[in-house]
């Protein structure tokens, strides 16, 4: 039987599993931490940062930090949510953001957050990056543009070889995340739908497939990321 | 109406740059609420009443669309000169929008394509010109947000930004409260 911790988020008693990832743990609780490379099911990464939260009053970022017995979490601060609200606007103003022509407007999770924030225009300069369309894939295109390099498809989708379809080439600001001919080659459908849907954003899209959810009806329409935790 | 309610009525200015017009039409889809608006606001230069120069200061600025060419640049400066208050109203005044969608192609490759060696253009220029009339605005090397030229004090996204958006913020300014930004109304798309 898994033994259970007490510990406080934002001053308020909690329990959880032992050893439990901490973003999960809140979201148990009731507590949203907003998140971007982190993905339920496969092992974080800890790399956009927009889980950071105060542990025993230090930032940490909570995808990677798993609950001990008396931690002290706090999840919500002013400087917190300014902080997140800044990771929102590096990424509008680092790639190529252009919703109202993006097959995934109203079902990403980037723009979900940047309506919780309400970011109306970005505090950084746009960079208007050079960045490609690939369509050469069968089954997949990928769009450069609004990749915000997170790894949820290189950590996450796997050919029935158990090999990652997905991987990254260049380093530093020119970091791409490319499709790999070789492991990619035989994808069901199946997969190519997972892979588009274990992407944050609209980066991997499946050939053929366009809008589909009218205005309205889309995840993010009606109520913002994170509803669903609130208690 | 009495004279002094006519007084203080704030005055309002719009104008599209390199927009489509779609924010001026989400302007318009206030519907029925065009009635109290013309209470609240008296309007100024703008593409509703044709007023094309200015003639007096103006409290509210509504801006649509960003700069793509030199006379882009010239209204939107005329704007921050005589507007109290300018807004950046829709997608393309905030970030340059689908026009920007050219901003990380070389102007020349871009006039290329347009003019010479598109699948559209064919034989519709034997001449070969690319047009450059002096009295054509000039195209600039990239397609520029408004907060870029000058500066802007609000912002409303969408695209366009909803009507209810509009009227929200419109009123707002009018009475001097605080805009309540209603996730319903607040999308970028
Ligand atoms: S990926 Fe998301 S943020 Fe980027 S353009 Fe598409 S909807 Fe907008
Ligand atoms: S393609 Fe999508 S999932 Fe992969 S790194 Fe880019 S944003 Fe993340
Ligand atoms: S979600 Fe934790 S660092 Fe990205």
């Amino acid at each position: 039987m898994a033994s259970f911790v007490r510990f406080t988020l934002d001053g308020r008693e909690c329990l959880a599993e032992e050893g439990a990832q901490l973003v999960a743990a809140a979201k148990e609780c009731g507590v949203f931490i907003p998140t971007l490379c982190n993905c339920p099911g496969i092992p974080p990464k800890g790399a956009c940062r927009i889980c950071t939260v105060l542990v025993n009053g230090m930032p940490h970022t909570a995808c990677t930090t798993r609950v001990v017995e008396d931690m002290a979490v706090v999840t919500r601060t002013p400087e917190l949510e300014a902080f997140r609200k800044s990771v929102v606007e590096i990424l509008f103003a680092e790639g190529n953001h252009l919703c109202p022509s993006c097959e995934r407007s109203g079902n990403c999770e980037l723009q979900a957050l940047a309506y919780r924030y309400r970011v109306t225009v970005p505090h950084f300069p746009y960079l208007f990056p050079k960045r490609d369309v690939e369509a050469w894939h069968p089954k997949l295109v990928k769009d450069h543009n609004r990749c915000i390099q997170c790894k949820r498809c290189i950590r996450g989708i796997r050919n029935d070889k158990g090999q990652a379809i997905f991987a990254f080439g260049k380093r530093g600001d020119k970091v791409v995340i490319n499709i790999d001919p070789e492991t990619s080659k035989d994808i069901s459908d199946e997969l190519a739908q997972q892979a588009m849907d274990i992407c944050p954003v609209g980066a991997i899209l499946r050939k053929g497939k366009g809008f589909d959810t009218p205005i309205g009806r889309r995840t993010y329409d009606r109520a913002p990321i994170g509803s669903e935790a609130a208690p | 109406m009495s004279p002094k309610s006519a007084k203080a009525k704030k005055i309002v200015a719009t104008t599209s740059l390199a927009g489509c017009f779609g924010c001026h039409m989400s302007l318009l889809d206030i519907d029925e609420r065009l009635f109290d608006l013309i209470e609240l606001v008296e309007f100024h230069k703008s593409p509703i009443d044709d007023i094309k120069t200015f003639t007096k200061e103006c409290d509210i600025g509504l801006v649509e669309g960003g700069c793509c060419n030199d006379e882009n640049v010239h209204v939107l400066t005329e704007f921050r000169k005589h507007c109290r208050v300018l807004v950046a109203v829709g997608e393309c005044a905030i970030m340059g929008g689908l026009p920007a969608m050219r901003n990380t192609i070389p102007l020349k490759e871009c006039l290329d394509e347009a003019y010479l060696g598109g699948a559209t253009v064919a034989d519709c220029n034997p001449g070969r010109v690319i047009p450059c009339d002096p009295d054509i605005p000039k195209i600039l090397n990239r397609v520029y947000p408004c907060h870029e030229v000058v500066k802007m004090d609000y912002f409303l996204p969408g695209c366009p930004p909803s009507a209810d958006l509009i009227w929200d913020a419109l009123v707002a300014l009018v009475s001097g409260k605080e805009l309540a930004l209603e996730y319903r109304t607040f999308k970028f798309d």
